[in-house]
C-alpha cells in the first residue's frame, strides 16, 4: 500500500492535478470505490456506449459501464479473467445476441447509430464491426474462399476481377499475402497457427469494416507469430478502430493507445495506456498491473 | 526389479504394483474373450446360412425335345394351346415304356409345372417354332432338384421320401444320357414369387424393397434433415423444445410394430391408400426412420465447433447463410451416415410392414409405388413359413442377397463419410 502512494502521487498529480494526494486510508477505501477512474470519453468517437448492463439469465456479468472507442485507435482491455472484458466486446457487434439466456441493456451507438435500435439489422452491423476470435477459425476453405466469403455474401463486388482484388488487397494488409499467394487454393486450416490467424483478421477487413474487435487474439500463438500480429495491429491502427482484448499486460502497453482495465464486471479505469501502466490511478488497477493478482 | 528402498511410500506402491498389472491383465482377457465370442457367433452366423443357401444359386434342368405340333396351334390364341400336353407328349417320348396312367404321372411329375410356360414364351418370341423339332432345358421339379443336391437320400424307404424308385431310375437314365445339367440359377434373381420352389425368385421382393425405400429416402431425409437444423439451429430453447426433443427420442424406441398399426390405421383405414403397396409401406417406414435421422444429424451439427459459427456471423452471415455456407457441410456425412443407417434398418424390417399388408403373397413384379408389392424380409418370412424343402435354401440364399445388400449400404455410408469428410 505505501508503494501505491509512493508511486503513484506524482502521476496522479501530473495527470489530473485536481485530485487527491491518496493515503493509506483513501487507497484501501478505492477498493470499494467501482466508478471508472480517468476519463472514458473522447471527442468525436467511433463508437459510445453508455450505462451498458450484461446479463446472463439473472447473473449481472457487466455493470454500467459507459466508454468511448474514438478512431484510428487501438484500445485494449484487460483484466482478470471472468472480468467481463471479453463480454463486453461481444456486445459491441452484438455478438452476444447468439448466447442463449443473454440480455444487453444501455445505449451503445456506432457513429450515432443506436445499435440495438429496432430498425438496425444485426448483418451490415457486423459487416461494419469485424471480429478477429481468440482461437483462429478460418473455414475449413481455401484461402481465396476465407477471404472472399464476406465480400460474397454480402455483395461487394461485381465480378470475379473485384472479388480478386479485394481477396489479394486483403491479403496484403494482413501481411500474409507472399505467404500464400502461391497456394491460394489449398485449404486455410492447413496454414500455421499464427498464418491462420492472419486470415481471419483477412477475412475481417475483406468487408471494410471501420472497427475491428479482438478477443485475445495472440493467446494461441508464439511469440513469433505474435511480433507479427501486434505489428499488424499497428499498421491497421491507421484505417480502422481496434478493440482489443488481452491477457498480456506487456502485448496492452505495445500495441494500444488507450488501455481499460475491468474487473468483476466494473470498467475500474481507463486511460493513456502509458499512464495507466507506470501510474495507475486505482488501487485495483495497480493490484492487477503489479502482479498482485490476476 | 524390486529393490528395498529408504523410502516407505514407494515399497507400499511396489507391493501394490502386481496387484495392478493382474487386473490390468485380467481386464484385457475379458476383452479380448468378449470379442472373439462375437466374431464366433458371427462366423457361425455367416456359415450356417452360407451352407444352407448356397446351392440355391444352382437350378437343375432337364432336356426334353419338343415337337411344336401345328395342330395344337390351330387356334391364334397362343395361351389355348396345351403347352403341358407338349410337355407330356415330349416326356412320353424319353421313357416310351412308361404306359400305366399312374406311372406316367410320376413320369411328368419330374419336370416343373412351369415348363410349360417356358415353351409358351419360346413359341411367343418365334412363331416359327410351330411345326419344328427343338430340344429344350426345361426346370426340373423341386423335389427333383432336392435329390440331386443331395438333401434328399437314396437309402432310405420309399415311403419315407417324396421320389419314387422309379422316378429314381428314370432321372438315372437322364443322368446318363447327359439330359440333366445344373446351371447359375438366373430365374431366383429375375422372377417374382411363386408356390413351386424351383419357380420362385427375389426379383419382385427386391423391387418392392427398392420402391419402399425410395419413398422412405425422399421423405425421411428431407424432413429429418430439415428438423434437426431447425431444432438444432433456430429453435428457441425452451420448455417446448425440450419436450419435442424427449419425444423424438422416445419415439426411436418404440417397437417398429406399432407404426404399422398407426400406418394401417391412417394411411390404410383413413386416407384410404391401398394396402400392400410400396407408397404404405415406404410412409410408415419413414415414420419409422425419422426419429433415427433427426437424433443422427442433431448429434453431426452438435459436433461443429462454435467456433464456425462465430466466424460466420462475426463477418455479417446471416443465420441461414450460416447455416447453409458453413454447418451443414460439416455435418453433412454425419447425417448421410445416420440415414444410410436408418435406410439399412428400414430394408431389415418386416414387422411394421405386415400390419400394412406387404406380406400378401405376390406374383407379379411390382412396377410402381401404388403395384401391390411385398420386400425382402417379408419374403424371407414368407418362404421360412413355407413347408417345402427347397424353399429352406431359398430362404437362405435370400438372406444373403439382403445381407449383401446391408453391406453395400454400410459401405456407402463409410465411404460419404471418409470421402466428404472435412478434416482440419
Amino acid at each position: 500500500m505505501e508503494s501505491l502512494v509512493e508511486t503513484a502521487n506524482p502521476g496522479v498529480l501530473s495527470a489530473a492535478g485536481k485530485e487527491e494526494i491518496l493515503s493509506e486510508a483513501t487507497s484501501k477505501a478505492l477498493h470499494q470505490v467501482r466508478e471508472t477512474v480517468g476519463n472514458p470519453f473522447v471527442d468525436n468517437p467511433r463508437m459510445t456506449c453508455r450505462e451498458v448492463n450484461v446479463y446472463y439469465g439473472d447473473k449481472k456479468a457487466i455493470n454500467n459501464v459507459s466508454i468511448d472507442i474514438a478512431r484510428n485507435e487501438v484500445i485494449a482491455m484487460i483484466g482478470p479473467s471472468g472480468c467481463g472484458k471479453s463480454t463486453f466486446l461481444r456486445c459491441l457487434n452484438r455478438m452476444n445476441d447468439t448466447v442463449e439466456g443473454c440480455r444487453v441493456t444501455g445505449d451503445i451507438r456506432l457513429d450515432g447509430m443506436d445499435i440495438h435500435d429496432r430498425n438496425v439489422d444485426v448483418v451490415p452491423l457486423r459487416a461494419r464491426i469485424g471480429m478477429v476470435f481468440q482461437k483462429p477459425n478460418p473455414f475449413p476453405k481455401s484461402i481465396y474462399d476465407n477471404v472472399a466469403y464476406g465480400p460474397k455474401i454480402h455483395g461487394l463486388v461485381q465480378n470475379k476481377a473485384e472479388l480478386d482484388e479485394i481477396v489479394e488487397g486483403s491479403l496484403k494488409k494482413a501481411g500474409l499475402w507472399e505467404e500464400v499467394r502461391e497456394r491460394l487454393n489449398q485449404p486455410g486450416t492447413g496454414l500455421s497457427g499464427g498464418q491462420q490467424q492472419r486470415l481471419c483478421i483477412a477475412r475481417a477487413i475483406a468487408v471494410s469494416p471501420e472497427m475491428i474487435l479482438m478477443d485475445e487474439p495472440c493467446s494461441a500463438l508464439d511469440p513469433i507469430a505474435t511480433a507479427r500480429i501486434e505489428e499488424l495491429i499497428a499498421e491497421l491502427r491507421e484505417q480502422y478502430s481496434i478493440v482489443i482484448v488481452t491477457h498480456s499486460m506487456q502485448q496492452a502497453a505495445r500495441v494500444s493507445q488507450r488501455t481499460a482495465y475491468f474487473h468483476l464486471g466494473d470498467l475500474i479505469e481507463v486511460g493513456m495506456t502509458d499512464r495507466v501502466f507506470t501510474n495507475p490511478r486505482h488501487q485495483l488497477t495497480e493490484d492487477y498491473i503489479t502482479g498482485r493478482f490476476g | 526389479m524390486k529393490q528395498p528402498t529408504t523410502n516407505p511410500a514407494i515399497d507400499k506402491v511396489n507391493r501394490g504394483l502386481r496387484r495392478r498389472y493382474r487386473a490390468e491383465r485380467r481386464f484385457r482377457i475379458c476383452g479380448a474373450t468378449a470379442i472373439i465370442t462375437a466374431l464366433c457367433f458371427l462366423f457361425l452366423l455367416f456359415f450356417s446360412i452360407v451352407a444352407n443357401g448356397y446351392k440355391a444359386f444352382q437350378k437343375t434342368y432337364i432336356q426334353i425335345d419338343v415337337f411344336f405340333d401345328p395342330a395344337e396351334f390351330a387356334n391364334e390364341n397362343l395361351a389355348t394351346a396345351n403347352f403341358p400336353g407338349l410337355v407330356k407328349t415330349s416326356m412320353s417320348s424319353l421313357f416310351p415304356e412308361v404306359n400305366s396312367r399312374g406311372d406316367k404321372k410320376e413320369l411328368f411329375y419330374l419336370v416343373s409345372p412351369g415348363a410349360s410356360f417356358q415353351l409358351m414364351q419360346l413359341v411367343k418370341n418365334n412363331p416359327n417354332l410351330i411345326g419344328q423339332q427343338q430340344s429344350v432345358w426345361v426346370a426340373a421339379n423341386d423335389d427333383v432338384d432336392m435329390l440331386l443336391k443331395g438333401h434328399i437320400d437314396r437309402t432310405r424307404p420309399e415311403t419315407e421320401r417324396r421320389v419314387s424308385d422309379k422316378q429314381l431310375a428314370w432321372l438315372d437314365a437322364l443322368a446318363a444320357d447327359g439330359k440333366i445339367k445344373k446351371t447359375f440359377n438366373t430365374t431366383f434373381f429375375t422372377s417374382g414369387d411363386s408356390r413351386e420352389p424351383e419357380l420362385a425368385g427375389i426379383w419382385g421382393a427386391t423391387c418392392g424393397s427398392f420402391y419402399t425405400l425410395l419413398i422412405t429416402l425422399s421423405l425421411s431425409f428431407p424432413i429429418g434433415v430439415a428438423a434437426a437444423v431447425y431444432l438444432e439451429e433456430f429453435a428457441p430453447k425452451n420448455r417446448w423444445t425440450d419436450i419435442i426433443e424427449v419425444n423424438i427420442n422416445n419415439l426411436a424406441a418404440v417397437p417398429s410394430i406399432v407404426y404399422g398399426l398407426l400406418g394401417l390405421a391412417v394411411f390404410i383405414n383413413f386416407f384410404g391408400m391401398p394396402r400392400s403397396t410400396p407408397v404404405v409401406g415406404g410412409l410408415v417406414l419413414t415414420l419409422m426412420t425419422l426419429p433415427i435421422i433427426i437424433i443422427a444429424s442433431r448429434a453431426s451439427l452438435k459436433s461443429v465447433p462454435p467456433s464456425i459459427r462465430e466466424a460466420a456471423l462475426g463477418i455479417g452471415a446471416s443465420k441461414m447463410q450460416m447455416v447453409a455456407h458453413h454447418v451443414l457441410p460439416l455435418a453433412l456425412p454425419g447425417m448421410l451416415t445416420g440415414t444410410i443407417i436408418g435406410m439399412a434398418h428400414a430394408l431389415g424390417e418386416t414387422a411394421p410392414l405386415l400390419m400394412v399388408g406387404m406380406v400378401a403373397f405376390i406374383v407379379d413384379i411390382p412396377h410402381g409405388f401404388t403395384d401391390p408389392a411385398t420386400v425382402l424380409p417379408v419374403q424371407i418370412y414368407l418362404w421360412s413359413d413355407s413347408p417345402e424343402r427347397a424353399f429352406v435354401e431359398k430362404t437362405s440364399a435370400a438372406i444373403m442377397v439382403l445381407l449383401i445388400f446391408l453391406f453395400l449400404m454400410n459401405a456407402a455410408a463409410v465411404y460419404l463419410r471418409k470421402r466428404f469428410e472435412i478434416k482440419w
